[in-house]
């Protein structure tokens, strides 16, 4: 019984870990995607800020200027993204597109020019990346049979980005529901001629939104690169950038569920490293790229409007274009 | 504000200046890599043209994508945006695989139908649940053909590893084709006629290629289904309100891009490598967004288009041994760029262009 519940609690701490980058990539994509900017650029912005974060740890030796270069980056790349679907009025998706193409060719090439190692970054020390942080109470709940456990494996002992990641869900949550920002935020996605109408400007606020994604992505690339990894390696983002996008779309675009959607996935993707050649009763062994794919069988199910019904934002993809 | 520009400026002068532009801030990363951008684009040019081999390798490439970009180009004419080329493409090469493997031996002339069959058959039904799913039940295709090439990718990884792996082997991939069933490469065709050029993968895909494309004018521009594919791609209202079935046109020009994405499997599996290999697309299907935007979804400038890429491909893999800091990945770097200015910037030389070009040429005003 014990043995059960400790490894439960070790799933869900892998669990947790896993889910750190889809949770903030999703919950940027949620800003970006409510104000009526299609983002399929996430990918792009993880996989930018993942080298920053790696590159600026191993010159300067300091995560949180990692962290600081990550953020700087994967907010420069959601502007372009914003000069070309806000300014111009481009075709987002063909934007979003071009970002991922162009960050993959381009971090793979500074890599190898600036490190020479093959396209990553060199491995970083200890003190060069983010730690499991020890929470002060722990010791003393260590005595305490099931919530000492907890307390020590799920709650205390994970990194900055995962409690980074924990304290954004209920912050973006309370921005889109319930600040002025967020209501204009949640409008310009659904009908920017009425918000147009009101006297606030639709360019700014999406910029504004845009910046907001930037943020979120660059703590999910300095997660990948400093916190799950010691250093950034090449094509490090491995398509959670789409995965994300997938939570976000399976969330229905609401923090609660994306943060429920993007957990789920995180889950199956543990238990795709465990149930790795096991044979279970009555079923046989279960090929390991099927639960690969089930988040993205899920998704086109939902989308097909077979699982629920999304219903994205109403002005999504349309650039728009002032007429007075 | 005027956007309109002669044709010429609009399908060559455009595009010119979009490449230009995204050749020039490649040439600033190289730069900043502390490379010469000059030098590297001499050697880029010398490594795609410079020999017999240099360029049946480049045309090689080009093949491949000329199939991608028709697969992105015939669905965008219908207003949708095709991104799983590279999940068509690798159904296209599991189809053909399993034709080429049972027919061993047989002759090509009988084979050859059969491959082309299974290639369009399955990158077809690959595009067609994508595009059923947006036909009947409004999902957005970007997302779901996005969703798709992860599919195909787990699919393909699980047939290789578990069910097509050629015995003995720890590799995941599939055992050799048949002699017989190869495509003849070019080398060997033009020496049956007398015509010694040096051995490349080149091969008979690259007609394929160019019959494909003529097709798809022919159909895009000269048969009702694709004046029908034209008018959907303009405003699916108005279509449906001049008695056009949307629905079936939405299937049809996603399933036909899917053919074309499964037909780049002939040249490069049944064409070149002689088995299923593990990344066989190479990141075909999204070049093919770069090669489809950049040939303006016009066969002949997606041919053209596809060249060019080609020709980067080919020249940027001896790059790395000219300038060991530089790899083949500052192409994938041209590529976006291309995408980005000819795709989502487009507007920006568009308007400046529609501005300064009646300033300039007296007969536009």
């Amino acid at each position: 019984m014990y043995d059960a519940f400790v490894l439960v609690v070790s799933l869900l701490a892998a669990t947790i870990r896993l889910a750190t980058p889809l949770i903030l990539t999703a919950l940027g994509g949620m800003f970006c995607e409510r104000s009526g900017i299609v983002d399929i650029g996430l990918e792009g912005k993880l996989l930018g800020a993942a080298f920053a974060a790696g590159a600026a740890a191993a010159v300067t030796g300091s995560p949180y200027l990692g962290l600081a270069a990550a953020i700087i980056v994967s907010i420069a790349l959601a502007l372009v993204h914003g000069y070309a679907s806000i300014t111009h009025h481009g075709n987002q998706v063909v934007s979003g597109m071009a970002l991922n193409i162009l960050v993959a060719g381009l971090v793979t090439t500074l890599a190898i020019a600036w490190f020479n190692q093959g396209g990553n970054t060199p491995q970083l020390a200890a003190g060069e990346r983010f730690t499991a942080v020890e929470l002060p109470f722990v010791a003393t709940l260590a005595a305490i049979p099931v919530i000492g456990t907890i307390a020590r494996q799920l709650i205390s002992g994970q990194t900055l980005p995962v409690y980074l990641a924990a304290l954004a869900v209920p912050l973006a949550a309370v921005i889109l529901a319930r600040t002025r920002f967020g209501l204009r935020l949640r409008a310009v996605g659904e009908n920017p001629r009425a918000v147009d109408a009101a006297g606030i400007a639709v360019g700014r606020l999406r910029y504004q939104a845009l910046i907001c994604t930037g943020i979120l992505c660059g703590i999910a690339g300095a997660d990948l690169a400093l916190a799950q990894s010691a250093g950034f390696f090449r094509g490090m983002s491995a398509g959670r950038g789409y995965l994300a996008l997938a939570a976000l779309i399976f969330g229905k675009w609401r923090p609660a569920p994306t943060l429920l959607a993007c957990l789920f996935f995180a889950f199956a993707d543990v238990m795709q490293t465990r149930l790795q050649g096991v044979v279970l009763p009555g079923i046989g062994a279960i090929p390991v790229q099927f639960i690969q794919t089930l988040p993205y069988i899920l998704t086109v199910l939902l989308l097909a409007g077979f699982v629920g019904k999304a219903r994205p934002p109403k002005a999504i993809g349309m650039p728009y274009v002032t007429r007075r | 504000m005027n956007s309109d520009l002669p044709p010429w400026a609009d399908f060559a002068l455009l595009p010119l200046i979009n490449l230009i532009a995204a050749l020039a801030l490649s040439g600033l990363v190289i730069l900043a890599v502390g490379q010469d951008p000059l030098a590297a684009l001499g050697v880029l040019v010398d490594g795609a043209i410079g020999s017999g081999e240099a360029i049946g390798f480049t045309l090689y490439y080009a093949t491949t994508f000329m199939f991608t970009g028709l697969a992105v180009a015939i669905p965008f004419h219908a207003g949708l945006f095709n991104i799983g080329g590279e999940g068509q493409a690798m159904l296209g090469g599991i189809g053909v695989t399993f034709v080429c493997l049972a027919l061993g031996g047989w002759p090509l002339w009988l084979v050859l139908p059969l491959a082309l069959l299974a290639a369009v058959a399955c990158g077809a039904a690959w595009a067609f649940i994508p595009a059923w799913a947006r036909a009947r039940r409004g999902s957005h295709v970007v997302i779901t053909t996005i969703m798709f090439n992860f599919i195909a990718a787990s699919l393909l990884t699980w047939l290789l590893v578990d069910v097509l792996i050629a015995p003995g082997q720890s590799a995941p991939e599939s055992s050799g084709f048949a002699r017989s069933v190869w495509l003849p490469a070019m080398h060997e065709m033009l020496g049956a006629l007398g015509i010694a050029v040096s051995a490349t993968p080149l091969n008979f895909a690259f007609f394929l290629a160019l019959a494909a494309g003529v097709l798809v004018w022919l159909f895009i521009w000269h048969t009702p289904w694709g004046y029908e594919v034209r008018v959907v791609g303009h405003g699916e209202a108005a279509a449906r309100y001049g008695g056009i079935d949307v629905e079936r046109v939405i299937i049809i020009s996603l399933c036909l891009g899917g053919a074309c994405a499964g037909l780049a499997a002939i040249n490069d599996v049944m064409g070149a490598q002689h088995r299923l290999l593990l990344n066989f697309t190479a990141e075909s299907g999204f070049i093919g967004i770069a090669v489809a935007l950049m040939g303006r979804n016009h066969p002949l400038g997606i041919a053209l288009a596809a060249m060019l890429f080609g020709a980067l491909y080919q020249g940027g893999s001896e790059l790395s041994f000219e300038i060991p800091t530089l790899q083949r990945e500052i192409i994938i770097v041209i590529e976006g760029l291309v995408i980005l200015f000819c795709g989502a910037l487009e507007n920006v030389f568009r308007f400046r262009l529609a501005r300064l070009l009646p300033a300039a040429i007296p007969a536009l005003r």
